[in-house]
């Protein structure tokens, strides 16, 4: 397996319907916070490398709505969007999740995750956890095969399967 | 979903977190029951359990030696659903990675306001 550093995201998968995601920065939490909830500041993070995002709304109280919208390689418009749940400034954010692009067919009620984020700073350094909680294995295992979509090492890996299935 | 329950059930069976912890052990090297008891402070029912998930799904294999049974990691069988799970993980990576350059910025102009003061 490979063997991650401090600064490497940490995915781990608590139980059938849940994802885990932890990384540490070294930077304070209200710094986290800020750029995790400013949408200026999200569109400079959020697009991962693989397009750029081209919206983000933010209304930052309970029952307050985002959307983030981006486009990966010039492809199409891809929104998310979702419902602040619970806000503790600095600590903690509650919001749902739901992909625009979901298969036809999949409800909003069944594609939607519950996703918290907890910011811990100990020492100036901030750990982020984000606990993403699927309605169903199903949807949960769909997220994860979404990351397949984007990047050409993605794309490799995938040439590398199948030049060994042929060996 | 396309994906076959084997891959799925294999990694679950991967990602719990005491499981992850034996792994990160048996990464090391092989170890007999008794050692991983003692590092992971769990007691050898809990442990022999968690051992016999990981060996069905072919993550750790055992043999033996004298009178002890030595565990090891199989990282043949781990890397499919490591495959797996990696594009998201380093999307999420990726994502980090542009958020650490944001969080430089604002802790410099941070510095700056305050040096102003």
């Amino acid at each position: 397996m490979k063997v991650t550093s401090d600064h490497s995201a940490k995915l781990t998968l608590p139980t059938d319907e849940q994802i885990l995601i932890e990384r540490k920065f070294d930077a304070p939490k209200h710094l986290v916070y800020k750029a995790y909830t400013t949408p200026e500041l999200v569109k400079r993070w959020w697009h991962a490398n693989r397009g750029e995002v081209t919206s983000v709304e933010i209304d930052l109280r309970v029952g307050g709505r985002w959307r983030y919208v981006m486009t990966v390689c010039g492809g199409p418009e891809v929104g998310f969007h979702g419902e602040y749940r619970e806000i503790v400034p600095n600590e903690r954010i509650v919001t749902t999740e739901f992909y625009e692009g979901v298969p036809e067919g999949v409800s909003e009620d069944e594609a939607t995750t519950l996703n918290t984020a907890t910011f811990t700073e100990t020492d100036g350094r901030t750990k982020l956890t984000i606990l993403v909680e699927a309605r169903n294995r199903m949807t949960r295992d769909a997220i994860i095969d979404s990351g397949m979509e984007g990047g050409l090492q993605d794309a490799l890996d995938l040439l590398e399967q199948v030049a060994l299935s042929l060996g | 979903m396309a994906r076959a329950a084997t891959t799925t059930d294999a990694f679950n069976a991967v990602a719990e977190p005491r499981r992850r912890e034996i792994l990160d052990v048996l990464a090391n090297g092989e170890r007999p029951v008794n050692d991983l008891v003692g590092l992971l402070g769990l007691g050898q029912p809990q442990v022999s359990k968690h051992l016999r998930v990981l060996r069905r799904v072919g993550a750790v294999e055992v043999r033996d030696l004298g009178r002890q049974r030595l565990y090891r990691l199989n990282g043949r069988a781990l890397k499919p659903i490591h495959d797996w799970v990696s594009s998201y993980e380093r999307l999420w990576s990726d994502r980090f990675d542009q958020l650490d350059v944001v969080l430089e910025d604002l802790k410099a102009k941070e510095q700056g306001d305050e040096g102003d003061q």
